[in-house]
């Protein structure tokens, strides 16, 4: 690593302020920076730890809808989100106990690596982003491997889940890491199916309209069973090529369908 | 009852306390007075010539004590290769010089160009980064058979990528091709035996300390062999006086072979140290591992199995290209021939055999020997082709094994690849695998499996390997240029209690469990009341350390030879005690016995009348109770066994679970049967992880690309299947004193090839015509062969 101041603010507001320094970040649950910053692949000037703000930790659920905080662990989701059973059980699977009890659904969806978990629930549940400054449609927020519509210095500071009628994730891992190779979010709402794709394309997570499509109009794993998706654009890798990974998107999106019918 | 004491019984390992509650003390914990630290800068392209290396920067910086570039080495000699290998004209091998620092050219990403000793870490390391190289790229070496014909070499100065082409045996080759020309029948396989990163829980570690006052060197290090490293350094490397040069291995965090061999920073901190008159300190970084720990594997292989109609084997033929990566490190050479080709007859009457074997430079890692050496890789090619040819021929895999076994009335049996196996007995280890993996009830299992949508598979397997490394004799012979005896001191201390010195090293083995079970049994004496001393060459008797399985076949037996003399010694002085002639006395639990009365002396009472002689005769008896023996083998042991396992395919993603393993090992007699079923568990693992998921990769560019557990997948937990393992038909060694084999190389030999036939078999079975799948087994892999 390389030397770095450290702040470790109680509200939002003065979370915002420290991070007004030059070079300054934000740190999480550090699952994700820290590895980067020992690797003295990033070399911010300061880093700002959210974890000891209270305002934005928890789940609440309330009319239809989910809340947690930016600053809300694996962990916490996954022994609490029982309103959304398949977001719950989808952060009960990432990574190992250590990864849950420190990592936050804020930083994973700022950091928004192609292959995590999390972005997949938010895209599919067409959540809400909610930060400092202002509120962000999922559909609006992904836009590309780690790329956000996050402005520098901005923070995450809660997501909002609309609770769907049925929903499952159906994760692929890659037998290293054990992030998804391909991994498949399918949320059954009133006005029609949203499925979202992680882990495959250079462009990070996808919507799959066509599966979402098919499945609006059948909620069934026959209706996704002749669909193939399409191999362009998809990561190929050590772990699996585009072919193989177009293959798992229909496989696991079948499997996510009968998990949540 | 079983036993509880001694021989045969499995107390818990009385290492594991220290282990398990965190008071290990391994290299990095000891922290000397007065520490500075070195970290290197590594090459981050393959293949280049330096022009020039600026360190100005860095020795302006904070804290800063030294720089050393490979300039500063170029008056000390090189890492030698312990095995001098000819080729088939005769010519010597290719033996470039490897420096401790690289010097005009680097030659694999992680190749250390510089090394800087600052007062901390971090300042060393901030240092490191401003050295300035200037590197002049030269296209990378990465593939084998493009190095071979290529026209860019990783040392320049020998024109020519290959090390050396070797034939064993050359006088077979003739009557091995012939014999091939006419079968009735070949099957041909080609596969590759994947590269492994060896990833011992601890990353390699050293400190260099130097007394000017004495002039005296120490080096703490993660090493498998203290002696070896001291030699190579003396001898080779720097030129410091054995005697004024102490090595010590303290604990060490699993070796699995990479931490066998000498490397450069084991060097340069004991220069360092000299130059500072302060101790310097360096530990590897888990990126560093990846780069420079000796990497295991990396054949490409082509065999061939020739038989008659009904699968009577009438010869192998191999022909191997083996990485040696840059540069030849300590066991190189020897790995993929003489622990390679040797065994290339397997556990089969086969009457011609030959193999070439070529070995290879690349801009890559070292590669050297990593748990099983050579012997995995034999095993691999010959049961993947037997599996392969059974198929061709419509033959079950277990009935063309046993009919090609060599049966027990054939020992001592010289394979044609120049071994003497002295006893086995083939047919019963596969009698125990058929029974204990109900290898009758496969084909309801397998319905059951297709029922829910799953393809099942067997796979069976029949290995042998040579161990309790080796005859000196022999080896030499061979060209290995050391000795591969053992050693051990037995030190009766005057109030009984007893300190085994041995020059094995344990780094999870538990030897510090099972040599005082030896020495217990043969003195009747409480095991609680010895202790073994290992990885200080200085209060250690000359060994060549652990690896090979050979701690207890050949340490062991230095062990069961210092005990006689101690027992032989403790005679005398009883008989001086009972007044009768040592003829007459026998040893019997503890106490020393005139035959056929009640006259007796305990051994407590015996160790003590050595240490205070009063009314000792001098004249007959030195005082003092302790005894020193060498133990050179006269063969190598062969341990051996029949693995199966059943797998289910996922035909929809190609995920394969190993539902259950079975082992069943010829092990020779066994000391401790929990620590031998932990070994063979280990060996399981190791074997599983190549088979299943790892594999060192390199782009063209020579860059690992899986150079983190991000993208190198080590087994985990719920990768590994319900494990049986049985050590029931052990026939015992025929001559070493305890009758042992080995076992700790064993799961890893035998268990790839036992994987990969039970996948091939279950997508067989499924009507994909697939007859081989490179190691490891991914899902994409699998899915792919059967989409392909
Ligand atoms: C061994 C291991 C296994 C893992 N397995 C998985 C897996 O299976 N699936 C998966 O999805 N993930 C996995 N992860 C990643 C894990 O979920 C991380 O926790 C997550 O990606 C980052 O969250 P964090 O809170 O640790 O963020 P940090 O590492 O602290 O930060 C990551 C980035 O987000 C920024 N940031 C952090 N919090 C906020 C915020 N509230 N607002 C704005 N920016 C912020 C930081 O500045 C930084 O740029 C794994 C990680 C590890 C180490």
């Amino acid at each position: 690593m390389y030397e770095f101041d450290f702040e470790r603010p109680s509200t939002i507001a003065e979370a915002v302020a420290a991070l007004a320094t030059e070079d300054a970040q934000a740190l999480g649950g550090g699952q994700t920076l820290i590895p980067t910053l020992k690797q003295r692949l990033a070399s911010p000037s300061k880093l700002v730890s959210l974890s000891g703000i209270a305002e934005m930790k928890g789940i609440s659920a309330d009319g239809g809808t989910v809340t947690i905080g930016g600053g809300t662990s694996h962990a916490a989701v996954a022994a609490g989100a029982g309103a959304y059973p398949a977001l719950a059980a989808l952060a009960g699977n990432i990574g190992d106990p250590a990864v849950r009890s420190r990592g936050t659904i804020g930083g994973s969806l700022a950091n928004n690596d192609p292959s995590a978990c999390y972005p997949s629930a938010a895209l599919a549940s067409g959540a809400t982003i909610v930060t400092n400054t202002r509120e962000i449609a999922a559909d609006d927020y992904f836009e590309g491997m780690f790329t956000t519509a996050l402005e520098e210095g901005e923070i995450i500071t809660a997501v909002r889940f609309p609770v769907p009628d049925a929903a499952a994730y159906a994760k692929f891992e890659q037998p290293a890491s054990r992030f998804a190779l391909v991994g498949v979010f399918v949320a059954k709402y009133a006005d029609g199916v949203r499925v979202a794709v992680t882990g495959a394309s250079e462009d990070g997570v996808f919507r799959w309209t066509e599966a979402e499509e098919a499945l609006s109009a059948n909620f069934s794993v026959d209706a996704v069973a002749g669909l193939s998706a399409s191999a362009d654009g998809l990561i190929s890798d050590l772990h699996g090529d585009a072919a193989y990974r177009a293959h798992l998107i229909g496989v696991m999106t079948k499997r996510a369908v009968a998990a949540a019918s | 009852m079983p036993k509880d004491n001694g021989i045969g019984a499995s107390p818990k390992r009385r290492e594991d306390v220290r282990f398990l509650t965190g008071r290990g003390k391994y290299t990095d914990d000891i922290q000397l007075a007065n520490t500075s630290y070195a970290c290197f800068a590594r090459s981050d392209v393959a293949n280049g010539v330096i022009k020039s290396i600026d360190t100005s920067a860095a020795e302006a910086m904070p804290g800063v004590l030294a720089v050393f570039t490979g300039e500063d080495f170029v008056e000390v000699g090189g890492n030698p290769a312990g095995w001098a290998i000819s080729s088939r004209d005769g010519t010597p091998m290719h033996e470039p010089k490897r420096p401790v620092l690289a010097h005009g050219k680097v030659r694999h990403v992680g190749d250390a160009y510089a090394a800087v000793v600052a007062e901390t870490p971090e300042q060393a390391r901030d240092a490191a980064e401003a050295i300035e190289i200037d590197i002049e790229e030269q296209p990378a070496v990465i593939d084998m058979a493009a190095a071979l014909s290529g026209s860019t070499f990783v040392h320049d100065e020998i024109g020519t990528n290959q090390c050396f082409d070797w034939g064993w045996i050359e006088d077979n080759r003739e009557a091995t091709d012939e014999a091939i020309k006419n079968a009735p029948h070949v099957t041909t396989l080609e596969l590759i035996n994947n590269r492994v990163v060896p990833n011992a829980m601890e990353p390699r570690a050293s400190i260099g300390d130097y007394d000017p006052g004495t002039d005296e060197y120490k080096l703490y290090t993660t090493s498998q062999n203290p002696h070896l490293t001291r030699l190579l350094i003396s001898a080779f490397v720097l030129g410091i006086p054995e005697n004024k040069l102490t090595v010590v291995a303290p604990d060490v965090g699993g070796g699995f072979g990479s931490k066998i061999y000498h490397y450069g920073e084991e060097a340069l901190v004991l220069a360092a140290a000299k130059k500072l008159a302060r101790p310097v300190k360096w530990t590897a970084s888990r990126s560093e591992a990846f780069l420079t720990d000796a990497h295991g594997r990396d054949h490409v292989t082509k065999i061939e199995l020739a038989c008659d109609k009904e699968g009577n084997f009438i010869a192998f033929r191999t022909e191997t290209l083996a990485n040696v990566g840059a540069y030849l490190s300590n066991f190189s050479t020897a790995t993929p021939t003489f622990l390679h080709g040797t065994l290339m007859a397997g556990t089969y009457t086969v009457p011609n055999v030959y193999v070439n074997v070529k070995t290879v430079f690349t801009n890559t890692a070292p590669v050297d020997a990593y748990r099983g050496a050579g012997r995995p890789e034999a095993t691999y090619s010959i049961e993947r082709v037997i599996d392969k040819c059974a198929d061709e021929l419509g033959i079950d895999k277990i009935e063309i094994r046993r009919k090609n076994f060599i049966q027990p009335d054939q020992y001592p049996y010289t394979t044609p690849v120049g071994l003497s196996y002295d006893i086995g007995n083939y047919d019963a280890l596969m009698d125990t695998l058929e029974r204990r993996l109900d290898v009758a009830g496969f084909e309801a299992r397998r319905a059951e499996s297709a029922a829910n949508g799953k393809l099942r598979g067997i796979g069976i397997n029949s290995y042998i390997e040579a161990c309790g490394i080796a005859p000196s004799n022999l080896v030499g012979q061979l060209g290995s240029r050391v000795g591969l005896y053992d050693a051990a001191t037995v030190r009766v201390n005057a109030t009984g209690n007893i300190s085994v010195m041995v020059g094995a090293h344990s780094h999870g083995q538990g030897h510090e469990t099972v040599f005082p079970q030896v020495v217990a049994e043969m003195l009747g004496i409480d095991e609680a009341s010895i202790d073994i001393v290992h990885g200080d060459s200085s209060k250690i008797p000359f060994g060549m350390g652990t690896y090979g399985s050979r701690s207890l076949a050949v340490c062991g037996s230095a062990v069961v030879r210092a005990t006689e003399k101690i027992i032989n010694k403790g005679k005398k002085i009883a008989a001086h005690m009972l007044e009768a002639s040592d003829a007459d006395i026998e040893l019997v639990d503890g106490q020393f016995t005139v035959a056929g009365t009640d006259k007796s002396v305990g051994f407590g009472d015996v160790a003590l009348k050595a240490y205070i002689p009063h009314e000792f005769p001098l004249e007959d008896i030195e005082p003092g109770l302790e005894e020193t023996a060498f133990y050179d083998p006269a063969n190598f042991t062969y341990p051996s066994g029949a693995y199966g396992c059943e797998v289910e395919v996922d035909p929809e993603t190609g995920k394969v679970d190993i539902l259950k393993f079975v082992a069943c090992d010829d092990f020779g007699n066994v000391v401790n049967p929990m620590i031998v079923e932990g070994q063979v568990q280990g060996g399981l693992g190791q074997g599983i992880g190549q088979a299943m998921l790892e594999v060192g990769t390199y782009d063209a560019d020579g860059q690992l690309t899986n150079g983190s557990y991000m993208d190198y997948a080590m087994p985990r937990a719920d990768d590994m299947p319900q494990m049986v393992v049985d050590h029931s038909n052990g026939t015992a060694c025929t001559h070493n004193p305890l009758g042992v084999k080995g076992c700790g190389e064993a799961g890893a030999i035998g268990s790839p090839p036992t994987v990969v036939n039970a996948v091939v078999n279950a997508l067989r079975s499924a009507g994909h015509d697939v007859t081989h799948i490179d190691m490891p087994l991914t899902p994409s892999r699998v899915w792919a062969a059967m989409n392909g």
